[in-house]
């Protein structure tokens, strides 16, 4: 970082590419452009020419003004004050900008993205002496971040040797010492509370180990059916209004991770302040604090610049290793990775590199899995096991799940939650579709539920979605020759999956009590409705009408059951289940003849 | 740098005007062109490197020839001038008038490229707009700062409901009314004086501003115009503290300008021929409106989108749908019925309409009201779709009480009258009216507490 900084001058502006003369500069440094200093990044040399994608917009900018190269690639400030921020595409902080130049982003801002001024109370590793090694990774100390982050001050991935000295538990602000290592050629290096790191190479780690536990999201779609696993990889693909966002922000909401970061990606600005207006005021359902508090935000809306569209998800998942490199459990939430691919092809297309498909690059289809695959479960260098699960929304044009992105996108992930627009028309929310979503994680995660909630779980999961099945199978049958056709066992398969979708599938973001839903209150729903399924079918069996069932009163109890009772009343969902249980019992009695009637008790 | 001339054109074609050796000039910097006969055209500089510049011509290349034709670097951004005397006045896309008055004298000048606002610095949009229109107050709720645009096809009546919506448009409870920015982009003559004679029939030509650019106009002078407009509505908003409805039509014509000067550029295309920055370009247009921390005015836009062959995954209107905060569809269908507005619910959404409705904000039942009322009629599909293929007589006694309700809705919650104003506590009524004719058991997604309180049936 000390290298000179040299300076040459701008031949070319084309948007945001911008080609500079500046012999000596490297691929992938960053450069400071015209007289307004606005920042950019090499993309590839050409002789005596630079060519650079500029994160700013490039009006006003003239031919013939100064470049100037500063000698270090993208790189982002990891350290305490990350968190409850918004940062920009290149981890500018926003909140800091708004108070410096108001309601619109001015340009060729220079503003770090951790606050100097700030003070820290530093805790430093009881395990540490002088004169011990050390290496990356290695926890320095600690210092408590938010009230419930306690961040852990590691040794930077580039440094390993003798620690010489360690401060002392105290009050330090980012750029004071706080240690001291020496290294194999003696030389001794400076620690702080924050170092950088350049945001295209991933952070290293130990070694990779498999998932384990799933995410609980609180969505019973996803955590039941299509379940993701800690360190997992998923996209959420859908058409315009089918929900994408709010799938993502209700895993950043109520899933049990210990960070999250959310990175919208050429998005809405409102959607943003959506997240900063209402996190700080609604519960973390595991530690009983503000959201806020284990969130941050990455902002490069659809207006921002598209150039630094690209860099944006390089800068959240950065800071997301950065937090699992820690010991955390970290998710990370992007929005959309259409965006960043476009941005892709944008820049690609100014430097007519050759497209292959609907303008993308060849190289689309590596980029994303090198993205995806800075996700996973690690053994850190210093704190133990942490995770990234990354989750990335794609927005395929008109809908169709078979243009580049998201067919290059789901031959990388494990998880794919496909959103559909009939659901969504119909306001079935969430519209992850049964069908044509998956999850490679069902084994691992039936483990932690059989284990955890109930021995029965990956059981009610197939009934239910055989019963799925059997429900398309018969308004195929019926679109074609009525409903007529159908026997009433059959018609009660039709009630059995309609009950499955209004009173398992589908979860209202809005609605306060259902928003969230525990892993047992999901459990419960789920064996409700195949309880209430499987015993109406053996009354069905008997002569009982199908109409006499569905105007019972509780069926409708079951179908709003999800909303009458919250994570903590599961007991009285149990309780609806015994109460189902003597109806039909009675109804049974009713109905079977007495000898029918001993065999099947 | 100061004002150049120079008469180095090397290459004219489909609204590009490529110059030689003119060193120093700014990207994006407007230049004046006179051609041979002296008359005078605007441009913008797209590319610029001290061997060649690239510029956009906004009148077009028609009729240029290379040797004559004069280009002056102005040395300044395309902008606008800025004052309270814009209202009432008619504009083209450089904000030239077009009224016969003279141009607008004031200090303020703005780059018509508005810079982007720091998400940090905005606020969410929440407060209920009443459009007095059924389909949109119950089901899709437009609020203030929300960006809503109008799906349509042509022939279809979305220029009388953009009308309607301008007419009627207020808070609950306040008569605030609105400023409007009005921005026509490749319109028929018929349809700009449509909007002006309604303008002044209701009295609010004062209160409006005009940027037109008719079907007839060059083309290329569409890619500033929403721009130009968008920049005297931030005007009227932050500096006036002014509610500005901005209605814009049609985008789709302004998308097709986008693309003709993008494949003369020889910009490569994605889908369908339109450039791949087709949406980043959108999103800056779309993206000014919104509500901005301690600002009073605000800025709701509803864009009109015409869908070519009626088809939603056009680029256009595709690509709009991922920006704008939800869409109202019309209905071919609807229309041929004769019912007015023809809104089709289902593709139908507004994204804002959470926070804008309920107990604080309309009435406490709102919310599952919607829901219901969109359960409701997308089963009522299924079953009209059902009975058309096996006949209406096949159907159960449940199925048939679903193919009355579509009816009912479609008719009296769908249809309205052209200058019938109804307040949200009439469109909920009328709500439950029409979902009364289902027993409460049926009616899942309302609270019993709700049923008790509006539900009409006997059960
Ligand atoms: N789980 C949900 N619960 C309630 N409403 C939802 C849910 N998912 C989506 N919606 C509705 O759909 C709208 C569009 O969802 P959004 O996530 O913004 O779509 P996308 O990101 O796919 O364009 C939301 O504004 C909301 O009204
Ligand atoms: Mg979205």
């Amino acid at each position: 970082m000390s290298e000179p900084t040299r300076t040459g001058y701008i031949r070319e502006i084309n948007g945001p590419i911008v080609t500079i003369v500046l012999p000596g500069v490297r691929n992938g440094e960053q450069v400071r452009i015209g007289e307004l200093g606005l920042f950019g990044e090499v993309i590839s040399l050409r002789g005596q020419e630079a060519i650079v994608q500029t994160y700013e917009s490039t009006d006003g900018v003239r031919p013939g003004e100064p470049a100037t190269g500063l000698g270090w690639p993208l790189s982002v400030e990891l350290g305490p004050g990350l968190l409850g921020g918004i940062f920009d595409g290149v981890q500018r902080p926003l909140e800091k900008i708004a108070l410096q130049c108001g309601d619109y982003i001015n340009r060729g801002l220079n503003i770090a993205a951790l606050d100097r001024a700030r003070i820290w109370e530093f805790e430093p590793n009881p395990q540490l002496e002088p004169g011990q090694k050390i290496g990356p990774g290695t926890v320095l100390g600690t210092v408590q971040e938010t009230q419930t982050i306690l961040h852990r001050i590691l040794v930077p991935p580039t440094l390993s040797g003798e620690l010489e000295e360690i401060a002392p538990a105290g009050d330090y602000d980012l750029e004071k010492t706080i240690g001291r290592l020496r290294d194999a050629q003696g030389h001794s290096h400076r620690l702080k509370l924050f170092h950088r790191w350049p945001v295209r190479k991933p952070r290293p780690y130990l070694r990779r180990d498999d998932g384990i536990a799933p995410l609980i999201t609180g969505q019973r779609v996803i955590d039941s059916f299509f379940p993701q696993l800690k360190g997992g990889k998923g996209a959420v693909p859908g058409p315009f209004g089918a929900g994408k966002t709010v799938v993502q922000q209700q895993v950043a909401r109520w899933s049990n991770a210990d960070i999250v970061i959310y990175v919208g990606c050429g998005e809405r600005g409102n959607e943003l302040v959506d997240v900063l207006e209402t996190f700080p005021q609604l519960d973390d359902p595991y530690s009983g604090r503000k959201l806020m508090e284990r969130t941050l935000l990455v902002a490069n809306t659809s207006n921002m610049p598209v150039v630094a569209r690209e860099a944006s998800v390089y800068v959240g998942i950065t800071m997301a290793e950065y937090y699992r490199d820690m010991g955390y459990d970290v998710v990370m939430l992007a929005d959309s990775t259409s965006r960043w691919a476009e941005a892709l092809r944008e820049v690609s297309g100014r430097l007519g590199q050759m497209p292959v498909e609907e303008g993308y690059p060849a190289y689309l289809a590596s980029r994303l899995a090198a993205v995806y695959e800075r996700a996973g479960r690690v053994e850190t260098h210093g704190a133990g096991s942490g995770s990234v699960t990354l989750i990335g929304a794609v927005s395929p044009p008109g809908g169709d799940f078979s243009e580049p992105v998201t067919s290059h996108t789901k031959d990388i992930i494990e998880t794919f939650w496909a959103l559909s627009k009939e659901l969504a028309d119909a306001r079935h929310y969430p519209s992850i579709d049964w069908v044509t979503s998956f999850s490679g994680h069902v084994h691992t995660a039936a483990e932690w539920w059989h284990k955890e909630i109930s021995r029965d779980w990956e059981r009610r999961r197939t009934e239910a979605l055989a019963l799925l099945a059997r429900d398309a199978e018969l308004s195929r049958i019926v679109n074609l020759v009525g409903p007529e056709a159908l026997s009433s066992a059959q018609r009660w398969e039709l009630e059995g999956a309609a009950l499955i979708k209004e009173g398992v599938l589908q979860q209202s973001a809005l609605d306060e009590v259902d928003t969230f839903c525990s892993p047992r209150k999901q459990f419960a729903l789920l064996d409700l409705v195949i309880f209430i399924f499987k015993r109406g079918a053996t009354l069905i069996e008997l002569g009982v009408p199908v109409q006499e069932l569905q105007q019972l009163p509780l069926m409708a109890r079951a179908r709003r059951c999800k909303s009458m009772f919250n994570s903590e009343q599961v007991d009285q969902i149990e309780a609806l289940r015994e109460e189902v249980g003597r109806v039909f019992e009675k109804m049974r009695l009713e109905y079977a003849k007495p000898d029918e009637a001993a065999t099947n008790a | 740098m100061s004002i150049k001339e120079y008469r180095t054109a090397a290459e004219a074609r489909g609204g590009l005007l490529v110059m030689k050796r003119t060193p120093g000039v700014a990207f994006g910097d407007r230049v004046l062109i006179r051609d041979h006969a002296g008359t005078r055209r605007n441009g913008q500089v797209i590319r610029a490197a001290d061997e060649e510049t690239l510029i956009l011509v906004f009148e077009g290349t028609d009729d240029l020839d290379l040797e004559s034709t004069w280009v002056r670097f102005l040395d300044e951004p395309v902008e606008i001038a800025l004052s309270p005397e814009l209202l009432g006045r008619v504009f083209n896309g450089l904000g030239e008038p077009k009224d016969d008055r003279p141009p607008i004298l004031s200090n303020i000048r703005r780059p018509v490229t508005g810079a982007a606002i720091n998400p940090a610095a905005r606020t969410y949009p929440r407060e209920f707009i009443q459009t007095g229109i059924s389909t949109i107050d119950g089901l899709n709720s437009l609020v203030r700062g929300q960006k809503l645009p109008i799906f349509s096809g042509s022939g279809l009546p979305h220029n009388r409901l953009a009308a309607q919506i301008v007419r009627q448009a207020r808070l609950k409870d306040e008569d605030t009314s609105f400023s409007v920015v009005f921005a026509a982009m490749g319109v028929s003559y018929a349809d700009a004086k449509f909007f002006r004679d309604e303008f002044a029939s209701s009295g609010v030509l004062r209160n409006v501003v005009m940027f037109i650019n008719l079907a007839d106009d060059p083309p290329v002078e569409r890619l500033t115009l929403p721009r130009t407009a968008l920049t005297a509505a931030e005007y009227l908003a932050y500096d006036l503290d002014r509610h500005v409805l901005v209605v814009m039509t049609d985008m789709t014509y302004y998308a097709e300008a986008l693309r003709e000067v993008a494949t003369a550029k020889g910009d490569v295309p994605a889908r369908k021929g339109y450039p791949g920055y087709l949406y980043s370009d959108l999103a800056e247009i779309y993206e000014r409106c919104g509500r901005i921390h301690q600002r009073h005015g605000s800025i709701t836009m509803m864009p009109v989108v015409s869908m070519p062959s009626d088809d939603i995954t056009h680029p256009i209107p595709d690509l709009t749908g991922y920006i704008t905060e939800g869409q109202i569809v019309l209905s071919r269908e609807l229309h041929n019925q004769g019912i007015y507005p023809p809104v089709h619910i289902s593709p139908s959404l507004s994204r804002l309409m959470k926070d804008g409705i309920g107990k604080d904000d309309t009435r406490e039942d709102h919310p599952r009201v919607a829901a219901q009322l969109y359960a409701l009629y997308a089963r009522a599909l299924e079953t009209r779709n059902l009975a058309s293929i096996i006949g209406a007589d096949e159907l159960s006694e449940r199925d048939k009480r679903f193919l009355r309700f579509a009816d009912a809705f479609d008719q009296r919650f769908v249809g309205q009258g052209e200058a019938e104003d109804r307040s949200i506590e009439a469109t909920l009524n009328l709500a439950w009216e029409l979902m009364s004719s289902f027993p409460r058991d049926m009616l899942t997604r309302l609270s019993e507490t709700d049923l008790a309180k509006y539900h009409q049936g006997s059960d």
